[in-house]
């Protein structure tokens, strides 16, 4: 059993690593080398690392468009993820996808999704399979408040609940559907309540304490897993920059974003981790290997070749 | 006149529109206080107010399925679907219920509405912001689907579609939502007919048909196969469907060649349309097989997309093929 400080310093370093990986692609973007859109987890790290702390390698992950957090965890490497962002072939989804749409059969992230809420009943589906044959794995669906207002998701949900699937539904409510801010999409603001009306488990919890989440989570992965009973979960999270890089995110005040700023996840950890005797300097080297990670990956997803055109009819039949 | 680009020039034909008529509503995702995010709306909140300029939750099918009962009980909802590729969770709203109330209530009612929606590639957007799905909805009886290629034109055929007694697709061609400028006049009531097509280059050797940001690469491939000695007519379609098919018709009767050009895929793409209706409206006149310069048969790609789309490099050689055969 490996020591809590342990766990806890590997937690921190890969929440640390997403926050790097992700100003790495913020300045690619603003340098032109990523296009499109580039939506930043930034401030949501507490939230997939704990919960991705709580799955087995067996279970599978699906989340929207938002997605490098869960694939870095997932195992994908921060390599295949720039690349990725680069529009490169050595990419995770070969430069055809981009930063919404990650995949990697190899670590069960079943992917990024660009449609609002059209995702879930694919993790519904997941863990309808799982069940069918008796795989024991659980299926992690992360999505957005903004997504609790889609038909999708409330069949889903509906459809999980009353097939009794093995599935951990995670909403990582960040208070802004865009800029739309939460009462402005949703009569009742406690989204977990979604699950009384299907009779479903719920939780609710800030995403703060990166161990907290991911005890939270384990309630809920065990009950899928041992008695095959979805869960909604609501957890409380905030993200400092706009929603995309193109937005400028002046739908809130600079006093909001400094209060949520007080509450961040890897501020927490960090001081936790000196309450149990980890040094400055150990601290120190976990960031500067991040950095160097970050470095590499950005170098690598420099150098790489941009597809082929022969590509682009590649992939679209067996 | 004031120099505009599309953006302005839309907002522009909402204002107008909803300036002279009280029942004119706007709806979607961010279109209030954000202005959209491509920010047509934008500022139009402040004018009109949020009971007029309202956003939406996410759910596209409960966008589109209440501006249904709007427009039954009188309103003119112009709802926005925030992407064209996100207009799909509203598919069935808009097959089921705005393209038929018409016809199954025997005329008594109809859900008459424009439905706003950027539409095509060229941002970078991948495979869920760059699609152009007209072809699903011209194949549904009961909808008009109309796509600018300039802002002028975007404006008057806003006011047209406002005004049009049927439900209107109005697609966005968002490459060229901020390169496209010209004279529009700012804040005057203009329509630009729907069902209109325009001859925006006189030629006499081959027709080439296109709409919305590839008009300006049908342009500048026409420019070029005239510098081989090739004089080309170039199309802008302007209201894709119901399609002027009397002007096409002209053309090909006078070139006796074509070449249709559009983002979307090949196959059951609105150019298999086009030339099926050549082929029965013009045969006699054809001098080559009607060819199509497409997108592909493939989900669109991200790092690709100039490669996807028919640009002038593709077009060109499609001219110079139904010239020389």
């Amino acid at each position: 059993m490996q020591d809590e400080r342990d766990v806890l310093l590997g937690l921190y370093r890969q929440m640390v690593l997403i926050r790097r990986f992700e100003e790495a692609a913020a300045k690619a973007y603003s340098q032109g080398k990523i296009g499109g859109f580039l939506h930043l987890y930034i401030g949501q790290e507490g939230c997939a690392v704990g919960a991705l702390a709580a799955l087995e390698k067996r279970d599978y992950v699906v989340t929207t468009y938002r997605d490098h957090a869960q694939a870095l965890i997932r195992g994908t490497s921060a390599r295949a993820c720039m690349a990725e962002l680069f529009g490169k072939v050595t990419g995770c989804s070969k430069g055809l996808g981009g930063s919404m749409h990650f995949f990697d059969a190899d670590n069960h992230m079943l992917g990024g999704y660009g449609i609002v809420g059209g995702h879930v009943p694919i993790a519904a589906g997941a863990a309808f399979a799982s069940k069918y044959r008796g795989d024991g794995a659980v299926a992690v669906c992360f999505f957005g408040e903004g997504s609790a207002t889609i038909g999708a998701f409330s069949e889903a949900l509906g459809l999980a609940a009353l097939w009794k699937l093995p599935i951990v539904f995670i909403c990582e409510n960040n208070e802004y559907s865009m800029g739309t801010p939460l009462e402005r999409s949703l009569a009742v603001a406690d989204v977990s309540q979604k699950a009384v009306s299907v009779g479903m488990e719920r939780d609710r919890f800030r995403c703060t304490d990166v161990l907290e989440v991911r005890d939270r989570v384990a309630v809920a992965v065990k009950r899928a897993r041992e008695k095959n009973e979805p869960t909604l979960i609501e957890a409380l999270t905030y993200r400092y920059r706009g929603h995309s890089m193109s937005d400028p995110g002046k739908y809130r005040t600079q006093d909001e974003i400094d209060e949520r700023k007080k509450l961040d996840p890897i501020l927490h950890a960090e001081g936790a981790l000196r309450a149990k005797g980890v040094s400055d300097d150990e601290l120190a080297k976990v960031n500067a290997s991040v950095e160097a990670e970050v470095e590499d990956c950005v170098k690598f997803a420099d150098e790489s070749a941009e597809p082929d055109e022969s590509l682009i009819e590649a992939f679209n039949y067996a | 006149m004031t120099q505009m680009n599309m953006v302005k020039a839309i907002n522009d034909a909402l204002r107008v529109a909803m300036r002279q008529d009280s029942r004119v509503v706007v709806l979607g995702e961010d279109v209030g206080k954000v202005g959209g995010v491509f920010r047509v709306t934008e500022g139009l909140i402040n004018e009109f107010g949020a009971e007029r300029v309202f956003d939406t939750p996410l759910s596209e099918g409960g966008i589109i399925g209440t501006a249904v009962g709007m427009a039954l009980y009188g309103l003119i909802p112009v709802p926005e679907i925030q992407f064209a590729d996100f207009i799909f969770p509203a598919f069935d709203q808009i097959v089921s219920e705005v393209a038929k109330f018409r016809y199954r209530s025997g005329g008594e009612y109809t859900s008459k509405m424009v439905i706003r929606t950027p539409v095509g590639g060229g941002i970078r957007g991948g495979h869920y912001h760059s699609q152009s799905p007209e072809a699903y909805f011209i194949h549904t009886p009961g909808l008009k689907v109309v796509c600018p290629s300039n802002p002028y034109d975007a404006k008057g055929l806003l006011l047209a579609s406002l005004r049009d007694p049927d439900p209107v697709l109005f697609f966005e061609p968002k490459r060229i939502y901020r390169a496209a400028r010209a004279d529009v006049p700012e804040g005057e009531d203009y329509t630009v007919p729907l069902s209109v097509a325009k001859v925006v280059r006189p030629g006499n050797q081959v027709t080439v048909i296109a709409w919305g940001a590839m008009l300006y690469e049908a342009i500048e491939a026409s420019n070029k196969a005239a510098e081989a000695g090739i004089d080309c007519e170039v199309i802008d379609l302007r209201t894709i469907w119901p399609v002027d098919i009397d002007t096409i018709v002209n053309s090909v009767k006078k070139t006796g060649r074509v070449v249709v050009v559009h983002e979307a895929p090949k196959s059951c793409g609105f150019g298999a349309e086009l030339v099926s209706l050549i082929n029965e409206k013009a045969f006699d006149y054809l001098e080559a097989p009607p060819t199509r310069v497409t997108g592909w048969d493939t989900p669109f790609p991200y790092t690709l997309e100039m490669d996807y789309l028919p640009l002038a490099g593709r077009i060109l050689p499609a001219i110079q093929s139904v010239a020389k055969y």
